[in-house]
């Protein structure tokens, strides 16, 4: 009786905290996932309050968390939209996966943390947020922009690339050996295949037998059934995250559009919680020491992705403005990553890695929004001024042609990276 | 000249985009947002990648909106127009309006324009034929018909504040 006294006004007190904070981020419109980072950091473990009896609870609801967090993604797409955008857009996916993934992989190797830790930063630095970004094109007025399908097929290919990566981290982490663990692999690769082709080929039968027009029944078996695959594919060792994806995945039209519905308001409590949760484990105390490598990352990789958006929307057709927007646009981490070093830290390997990843993704969730504004302005008037130079020089009287333009833009985009 | 042709782009996680070029090579494009809301923009002319302006709508006002931009349509307040030159109008008397409690005969309209009240849309009723003795109260849609000049000018009398 009294335990639960205690645990009702631990939990209401996080969750008031956080709404207060979301609040206050709500104001100056940003997002509120570094609030809630930082929230996790000043309760529990080396923090002001040491938590003690909804330790527990908060822990399963991260789980929840993460589930509906990929839930959620899966709902936001159809299938055909992933089968599409792998067809077309597959090397921007390839070049984002290289240049983004291989800082984060080096300075884990750099730093002498070995290869599945190497594996856990590359993912954390690879991945963008889709939440975050969505919603500062929303703001920007970008929706309509023509770099923005370009934009939101690398985010729709990064998300799909995480039913390949999370089952080959969680077999990783497992250290499970070499035969083992390819067979862990070839079970979550075949399943996330026979899923994307269920759904494509029977996705409204799927759709029909979930389909109910009470709300509650919809939602009580819309949960119910992505735990249960969730807690399968958890079983196999496959990770519950991607289980949840391939759920969302399935369902499709009039189906997704109630659940996702029905579940943002449960799924916005449990994110909250799961980036608590994170935070919670993590001792400030710990922040310090990796600050600097996380400043480090940070910058390159901040870089990296802005060549990548350049690069992609080129690729596209885009003019120099929509690729310096396209790059700037995707530069915020967040979910995600915090998602790949919440299974790295539960599985207990290197323990800077924890911090390294909160520093990191606070930085980049709060830049983010600010390079998708400034990145063109800023690259265009250094290009202007860059031109003007050039334009001076008394050997250079020829105007520049529209190709001399071009490889002037190319090479500052590689000199930024 | 062909149609005018309407290109869609998926926006994964969003909705769909709608693309028109007009005549003039000026682009527009609407965003349907899977949860119902438009978001109509126009783009720049240096910059044609970007928005210049992009407004986003409820589905009630993008639902007004398509009402205006119908081409049959050409008053958004007009009922019905005849081929003898009568129009008949809905016009709305704002609360500041200086006819706000004032007798409809006041107005003198019927003296003055020609055109006559034959309605008074007030909250959910409809008051038909209101006589020279009925209180006017700000909110209140009046139905007019008349000339179009006759029209015109009740608009002009009953917009006084």
């Amino acid at each position: 009786m009294h335990s639960s006294a205690v645990f009702l006004i631990e939990f209401g007190c996080i969750i008031l905290v956080l709404g207060l904070l979301g609040r206050f981020a709500g104001r100056f419109r940003f997002s509120p996932i570094p609030l809630y980072l930082l929230a996790g950091l000043a309760f529990g473990n080396g923090g002001l309050l040491p938590l003690g009896s909804s330790e527990e609870f908060v822990a399963i609801g991260a789980e929840i968390g993460v589930i509906l967090l990929l839930l959620m993604l899966g709902l936001e797409y159809t299938a055909s939209d992933l089968v599409t955008n792998l067809k077309t857009h597959y090397p921007a996916g390839l070049v984002d996966a290289l240049l983004n993934a291989l800082p984060g992989a080096a300075l884990a190797l750099l730093l002498g943390w070995g290869p599945v830790a190497a594996v856990v930063l590359a993912g954390v630095t690879w991945v963008s947020s889709s939440g975050v970004i969505a919603k500062v094109l929303g703001d920007l007025g970008r929706l309509g922009n023509r770099e923005t399908p370009t934009v939101l097929s690398i985010l729709v290919l990064e998300d799909l690339s995480m039913a390949v990566y999370l089952p080959i981290l969680t077999a990783l982490l497992a250290g499970t050996g070499l035969a083992s663990g390819s067979v862990t692999l070839a079970i979550a690769l075949g399943a996330a295949a026979l899923v994307l082709v269920l759904a494509v080929r029977y996705g409204r039968h799927i759709s029909r037998f979930v389909s109910s027009d009470d709300p509650e029944k919809l939602l009580l078996v819309v949960l119910g059934l992505t735990l249960l695959i969730a807690g399968l594919a958890q079983q196999l060792h496959v990770s519950a995250a991607v289980g949840a994806f391939l759920v969302g995945i399935a369902l499709s039209g009039e189906v997704a559009d109630g659940a996702h519905s029905l579940l943002a308001p449960l799924r916005d409590l449990f994110a909250a919680v799961f980036f608590v949760f994170f935070g919670l484990n993590t001792d400030p105390a710990s922040i310090p020491p990796v600050l600097l490598s996380a400043l480090a990352l940070a910058a390159v990789t901040a870089c990296t992705k802005i060549a990548t958006g350049y690069w992609a929307a080129k690729r596209a057709g885009i003019a120099a403005k929509g690729r310096w927007r396209a790059g700037g646009a995707l530069v915020a981490r967040g979910e995600f990553s915090i998602v790949i070093a919440g299974l790295a830290v539960a599985a207990g390997v290197e323990p800077s890695l924890g911090p390294l990843a909160t520093a990191y993704v606070l930085i980049l969730v709060l830049l983010g929004p600010l390079t998708a504004r400034y990145t063109e302005p800023l690259a265009t008037r250094l290009l202007r001024h860059r031109r003007a130079q050039l334009a001076a020089k008394p050997d250079d009287t020829t105007p520049l042609t529209a190709s001399a333009h071009e490889t002037i833009s190319d090479q500052d985009a590689v000199g930024h990276a | 000249m062909g149609a005018p042709r309407l290109s869609s782009t998926p926006l994964p996680g969003i909705g769909v985009r709608y693309d028109l070029t007009t005549r003039e090579h000026r682009r527009l494009s609407v965003i349907a947002h899977r949860d119902g809301p438009r978001t109509i923009s126009a783009y720049r002319e240096d910059d044609p990648d970007a928005c210049a302006m992009s407004v986003r709508l409820t589905a009630e006002e993008a639902a007004t909106l398509i009402d205006a931009l119908m081409p049959a349509h050409h008053n958004p307040n007009l009922l019905s127009t005849t081929g003898l030159g009568l129009v008949a109008e809905r016009i709305e008397l704002t609360a500041a309006s200086r006819w706000n409690g004032r007798l409809l005969g006041e107005t003198r309209m019927r003296t003055e324009t020609g055109a006559s009240i034959v309605a008074v849309l007030r909250r959910a009723e409809a008051i038909p034929s209101p006589t020279p003795d009925f209180r006017l109260a700000g909110g209140d849609t009046l139905i007019v018909i008349g000339t179009r000049e006759g029209v015109e000018t009740a608009a002009a009398i009953l917009g006084r504040e």
